[in-house]
């Protein structure tokens, strides 16, 4: 059993209302290392046995078309080791 | 002239939508998210709601459903689709419009009666409006924020594709104050502030959404 993990981000240029109401509670609670957050999703896809090439390009694909709107945001997909 | 309203779960507004297609003069004909059938309507109108607890992304799952392919061909061959909140969502998940509508910028629901200007009546759903009309309507959302990247909003704007917009403060942070967009070829629109609430004084700031219903009256005798 392995687990695919896809983490999908707004890009950069889009406003992140979340990541900044985030933010600007960490000082209110005393945490000043923030700069800035930005606030994403992380999906884990649990599968038989090891993943395959084929089934990671699968995986890219959901992503793209499911997990992600590409207008708006990036992934990353990677294997949870 | 039969318009078909979908119902997916979660939808709020597809009664409101059906009654102002039926003040508009047209016969509203109710459709399911789950039947791959349009009944042999002349257009498609996708309502307000949270379809599919807006899980994911608003729309993101609605667009998969099985009547979605079929209004996607469809409105792909020119059939008119108005998409209003939510069903604006839809259509931009749905690549039938370009861009997406994210969280309202100061993160708070919005629910109160907006003014908007008519910026194009070109379209299949704006003909019964006189550009530079102002209407009132109500906005009710918490992911209204129309965001695009810089080439889709000049090109939006280059061939008139931004059919109206927001009067005053912008109340979700849309790009250049865009309340609703339509395709090219002008039968898509998406509108995020609802004119089905708006079709009667009794129940509406003004009866000034009618307009929406009427319009596409106008559209399909042409």
């Amino acid at each position: 059993m392995a687990i695919i993990v896809v983490e999908v981000m707004l890009k950069p240029e889009i406003l992140d209302p979340q990541g900044n109401a985030v933010a600007s509670a960490l000082p209110r609670l005393g945490f000043t290392f923030a700069k800035s957050v930005r606030q994403g999703k992380r999906f884990e896809i649990v599968i038989e046995g090891e993943p395959t090439p084929a089934q990671l390009a699968e995986v890219e694909k959901a992503a793209e078309v499911l997990f992600s709107n590409p207008v708006i945001e990036t992934y990353v997909v990677r294997v949870e080791k | 002239m039969r318009i078909g309203v979908i119902t997916f779960p979660g939808t709020l507004d597809d009664r409101d939508a059906a009654r102002a297609v039926t003040h508009g003069g047209a016969e509203a004909v109710a459709l399911w998210h789950a039947d791959a059938d349009l009944k042999g309507v002349d257009a498609v109108i996708l309502p307000g709601g949270f379809s599919y607890g807006d899980y994911l992304r608003c729309g993101a799952i609605s667009r998969f459903a099985p009547v979605m392919n079929l209004v996607i061909e469809a409105a792909e061959k020119g059939m008119p689709v108005l998409g209003i909140c939510n069903g604006f969502q839809v259509l931009c998940e749905s690549h039938l419009l370009p861009g997406a509508l994210t969280r309202n910028s100061d993160l708070h629901f919005l629910c109160r009666d907006q003014e908007i200007e008519i910026i194009s009546n070109t379209t299949a759903w704006t003909t019964s409006f006189n550009v530079g009309d102002k209407i009132t309507i109500p906005l009710k959302n918490g992911e209204g924020s129309f965001q695009c990247d810089n080439k889709t909003l000049a090109q939006l704007e280059g061939e008139g594709r931004v059919i109206a917009r927001y009067v005053g403060e912008n109340p979700n942070g849309s790009r250049n104050l865009i309340a609703g967009i339509s395709n090219a070829r002008g039968n898509v629109v998406g509108l995020m502030p609802h004119p089905e609430h708006a079709i009667d004084r009794l129940t509406g700031p003004s009866a000034q959404g009618l307009g929406f219903f009427t319009s596409i009256l106008n559209a399909m005798v042409k």
